[in-house]
C-alpha cells in the first residue's frame, strides 16, 4: 500500500483525509490546538492572524450547509480569505473535472481545499494530483468524501469526548444507526480505537452494517438496548431520508420503534452517558426530541466545538 | 517490417507444448511455415538468421480477451496500436469481446473488423460477436450470419443479463447451430452500483460493494442452464474461491463449461487498491488474498482452463477520476506473458505446461487449430527471454492504454521477436 498520502516526509499533517492511520499523537495534537480556540469565541475579537493572507476554497461538490459554514467560519476567525464555491453537479455538467476544476482554482492562487464530494477517495485523488505535480504547498482538507471519511467531525467529536469524559481509555462508545452509508461513524470509529477506547460498539438492523466492519476494531449489536447497555457516550447517526423507502428499512416508524434513542431505551446506559448527534437531526426519526434536548444531550455543545477544532486543524494543516 | 521468406530462429529453447518438445534447437521457417526443427534441409539457406540464443522460442500466444476498442472507442485505442501492443507481447491470435461502439450485433462490423484486422498483418483477430442485439438482452442476433462473418463465439461481454428466461433461450438457439456462448458470470442485482469486492477493504474505504454471491448466484443459475440444454459455455474471468469451487464441482458433473481467468488476479487482491487508486479498479472486481490463492490453485490444477490479459485500454481522462467514478480496466496485452512466467515460477510450474495456458487451452476454447511449431504449421511463433527484467513504465507500453496497476513493478521475460505467418511483426529494443 502507498504511504499515507496526508503525512509529509517529516510526518506532519499537509493534507486531513481521514483519520484511519494517523497517529495518536497528531490526534492529540489536533484536539489540543483547538483548546485554545474554544475561549476565542467568546472573546470580543474573535480573530487570531495564523493564516493571514491564505486562500481557502470551500470546493463542495454535494450539498452542505453546516459543514460549509463552520468551515468558512473557522477560516475567518483564523484571518483567512474564504471562497465558497457550490459547485453542486453544475462542474460536472459543463463537462469539466474535477482535477481540472482543481487545476484552475490552483491557478487563482488557492493555498487550501475544503472538499466535499460524493464520492469516497475524491480528496485522496485531489492531494495526489497536487502531490505529483508538485505543489506540495497547496493543501486539502476533507469535508466529507461519499462514505468513507468526515475526519473533522470525526476530530470534533473527540474533543467533545474528552471535554466530558476526559481519557478514552476506560469508556465504551455506542454508535447507531445506518454505518454502512456513514462517512461520520466510520471516521469516528477510527479516531476511538485510535485513542484506545476501551469498546466500540455499532448498533444497527443488519441492512444497515458493512461487511466485515469488526475488522475495524468494534463489536456489532443488531438490538439497540443490548448495544446501549453500559455505555458512556451514545452517538446517533442521521438517517437520510432515501434510506427510509423500502429496500433498506420498511419505514422511518419502524426504524424508530427499533432504532430511535428514547429516554426509555437511555435507561440501560450509564447514567452520567452523553448523547452526541452530527446533525442535522431528523426528530422522531433516529431520536426523540425528549433526548435530544435533554440533560445528557451535547449536541449543541458539539456544534460550538466543532469550529475549534476546524480552526485546529486548518491552522495546523496551512498554518505557517 | 521485413519480409523474409526463409528464416532461421538458431539455438533458442523451442517449447511446443503440442508436440511435447523442450529442448535447445534451431527452427527453419519457409514460405511462412514451420519447415522443421533442428534438422536443417540441405538447400535450406536462411535469408534471415534470428540468433534466439538465451531465449524460449515457442508458439504464439492466444489471448481471449483484449479489447481493440474498434469499431466506436478510438480516442481510447485503435487497432493499430492494440495490435502493435499483441505483437509486442508475443500475442498472435486473440478474441476481442463485442462491447464496442456499436456492439458487434451486425455482419457488416465484424466482416469490417476482420478486414482492417487483416490490413494491419499483425495478428489473427477472433471478434466474439454480441449474443443479443446491442447487448440489450432482449432479442438474439442472427448469430448464423455473424459467424459467417468472422465471430468465434457469443457473449454478452460485461454487459448483464437480467432476464433468465431470455439467457435460456440464448443457450437454446446457439446450442442449436454449435455456436459457442462466453458469460462473465455476475449477477446484476447484487453487483449493481458496486465497484469493489465486498470485505474489509471496501467497508474502510467506504465503497460500495459487489459481494461474492453475485458470481456464485449467476454460477448456479448458468450451470442450471447447461444441465438443461446441455450447451457448453465458456466462464470467463472467475473472481472468486467459491467461484473456483463450484466450476471444480460441475466440471467433475461433467457438465461442459471451461473457464478463464483474468492474469491481474492471479496477483493482486483489494488491498492494492490502496488509498483508491483507480488503476486498480477492475471488473470483475479485485477479492481477498484467499480468493486470488484460490484462482492460482485453479490455474495450477486446470478447473481454469486457460489465462487471459482481459486487455482493456482506457483513457487518462476515464482513469482520473474518483475510484468509482473511473472507467474499470488495465491494459495486459504486453504483461500478459511476463505475468504468466511470474505466477508460474511461484507456483513452480514447467514452462511447456505453463505457456499452454496462454496457448493450446485457450485455441482449444476458441475452436481454433492448435498453436504448434510441427513442420507444415503456420509459423506464428514467440521468441522470449525468460531473463530479461524490465521496468513497466508508461513509456515502455506500446498500447495506447497505459492504465495497469503494474506500473512501477519489475517484471521477468520479454519478447523479443514475434512473427506471424513468418512475419516479423515484433523485434524487441530494450
Amino acid at each position: 500500500m502507498t504511504r499515507n498520502p496526508q503525512l509529509n516526509a517529516n510526518g506532519e499533517l499537509t493534507h486531513l483525509l481521514t483519520l484511519e492511520g494517523l497517529p495518536a499523537d497528531v490526534v492529540t495534537h489536533i484536539l489540543d490546538t483547538a483548546e485554545p480556540f474554544v475561549s476565542i469565541a467568546e472573546r470580543e475579537v474573535k480573530k487570531v492572524p495564523l493564516l493571514r493572507g491564505k486562500a481557502m476554497f470551500n470546493l463542495f461538490f454535494e450539498n452542505s450547509t453546516r459543514t460549509r459554514t463552520t468551515f468558512e467560519i473557522a477560516a475567518k476567525r483564523l484571518s483567512a480569505d474564504v471562497i465558497n464555491l457550490n459547485i453542486g453537479v453544475s462542474s460536472t455538467s459543463k463537462g469539466e473535472t474535477l482535477l481540472d476544476t482543481v487545476d484552475n482554482l490552483c491557478a487563482m492562487n488557492a493555498d487550501l481545499f475544503v472538499v466535499r464530494h460524493s464520492q469516497s477517495g475524491a480528496p485522496h485523488l485531489i492531494a495526489s494530483h497536487l502531490t505529483a505535480s508538485g505543489r506540495t504547498h497547496v493543501h486539502v482538507v476533507n469535508a466529507g468524501d461519499g462514505r468513507h471519511a468526515h475526519p473533522t467531525q470525526g476530530l470534533l467529536d473527540l474533543y467533545t469526548i474528552r471535554h466530558y469524559k476526559r481519557d478514552f481509555r476506560g469508556l465504551t462508545v455506542a454508535i447507531v444507526g445506518d454505518v454502512l452509508h456513514s462517512r461520520v461513524a466510520r471516521s469516528l470509529i477510527h479516531g476511538l480505537t485510535t485513542m484506545h477506547t476501551a469498546q466500540v460498539r455499532v448498533v444497527a438492523p443488519r441492512t444497515l452494517v458493512p461487511t466485515r466492519v469488526e475488522a475495524l476494531g468494534v463489536e456489532v449489536f443488531n438490538d439497540m438496548r443490548e448495544g446501549l447497555r453500559g455505555c458512556d457516550v451514545v452517538v446517533m447517526l442521521r438517517l437520510q431520508s432515501e434510506r427510509m423507502k423500502g429496500a433498506l428499512l420498511p419505514s422511518a416508524g419502524e426504524y424508530f420503534k427499533h432504532y430511535g434513542l428514547t429516554v426509555d431505551k437511555l435507561e440501560v446506559a450509564n447514567p452520567d452517558a452523553i448523547v452526541m448527534h452530527p446533525g442535522p437531526m431528523n426528530r422522531g426519526v433516529e431520536i426523540d426530541s425528549a433526548v435530544a434536548d435533554g440533560a445528557r444531550s451535547v449536541i449543541l455543545p458539539q456544534v460550538t466545538f466543532g469550529i475549534a477544532v476546524r480552526m485546529a486543524v486548518l491552522s495546523i494543516v496551512a498554518g505557517n | 517490417m521485413d519480409r523474409p521468406t526463409r528464416i532461421e530462429i538458431r539455438n533458442g529453447r523451442v517449447v511446443d507444448p503440442v508436440q511435447g518438445i523442450d529442448r535447445v534447437a534451431s527452427l527453419y521457417i519457409d514460405a511462412g511455415r514451420i519447415e522443421s526443427i533442428a534438422e536443417r534441409r540441405g538447400d535450406f539457406h536462411a535469408d534471415r538468421v534470428v540468433d534466439a540464443t538465451g531465449c524460449v522460442v515457442c508458439p504464439g500466444l492466444v489471448d481471449l480477451a483484449a479489447r481493440l476498442r474498434e469499431p466506436g472507442l478510438e480516442h481510447k485505442a485503435t487497432l493499430e496500436s492494440e495490435l502493435a501492443a499483441a505483437s509486442a507481447g508475443g500475442v498472435t491470435s486473440l478474441a476481442c469481446p463485442p462491447d464496442t461502439d456499436p456492439p458487434l450485433d451486425e455482419p457488416g462490423l465484424v466482416e469490417m473488423l476482420k478486414h482492417r484486422a487483416r490490413l494491419t498483418g499483425r495478428a489473427h483477430v477472433y471478434p466474439v460477436g454480441a449474443l443479443t442485439v446491442g447487448l440489450q438482452g432482449a432479442a438474439l442476433t442472427e448469430m448464423g450470419q455473424l459467424a459467417e462473418a468472422g465471430c468465434v463465439a457469443f457473449s454478452q461481454a460485461d454487459v448483464p443479463f437480467h432476464d433468465t428466461q431470455m439467457l435460456h433461450r440464448a443457450l437454446q438457439y446457439a446450442g442449436t447451430f454449435g455456436h459457442r456462448v462466453w458469460l462473465r458470470p455476475q449477477d446484476a442485482y447484487l453487483a449493481r452500483g458496486g465497484v469493489a469486492h465486498d470485505g474489509e477493504v471496501a467497508t474502510r474505504l467506504g465503497l460500495a460493494a459487489i459481494p461474492v454471491m453475485a458470481e456464485t448466484i449467476a454460477l448456479a443459475r448458468i450451470f442450471a442452464l447447461v444441465r438443461d440444454t446441455g450447451v457448453g459455455v465458456h466462464l470467463c474471468r472467475l473472481s472468486s474461491a467459491e467461484g473456483v469451487a463450484m466450476v471444480r464441482t460441475a466440471k467433475r458433473e461433467g457438465l461442459p463449461v471451461t473457464c478463464d481467468v483474468a492474469v491481474h488476479h492471479l496477483h493482486l487482491c483489494d488491498v492494492d487498491i490502496g488509498w483508491f487508486d483507480p488503476l486498480a479498479h477492475l471488473m470483475p472486481p479485485l477479492r481477498s488474498a484467499r480468493d486470488r490463492d484460490a484462482l492460482r490453485e485453479g490455474v495450477l490444477d486446470g478447473t481454469i482452463d486457460a489465462i487471459c490479459s482481459d486487455h482493456a485500454p482506457v483513457d487518462d481522462d476515464a482513469k482520473q477520476l474518483p475510484f468509482a467514478e473511473a472507467e474499470p480496466g488495465a491494459t495486459g496485452l504486453e504483461l500478459l506473458l511476463p505475468l504468466v512466467l511470474k505466477w508460474a515460477g511461484e507456483a513452480k510450474v514447467p514452462l511447456a505446461d505453463t505457456l499452454a495456458r496462454i496457448t493450446t487451452r485457450p485455441a482449444a476454447i476458441l475452436g481454433i487449430a492448435q498453436p504448434s511449431l510441427a513442420a507444415g504449421e503456420a509459423a506464428d511463433v514467440c521468441v522470449f527471454d525468460p531473463k530479461a527484467a524490465w521496468a513497466v513504465r508508461r513509456e515502455s507500453l506500446r498500447s495506447q492504454g497505459k492504465n495497469t496497476p503494474f506500473l512501477g513493478f519489475e517484471l521477468v521475460g520479454r519478447v523479443r521477436w514475434t512473427l506471424l505467418a513468418g512475419n516479423v511483426v515484433h523485434e524487441g529494443r530494450d
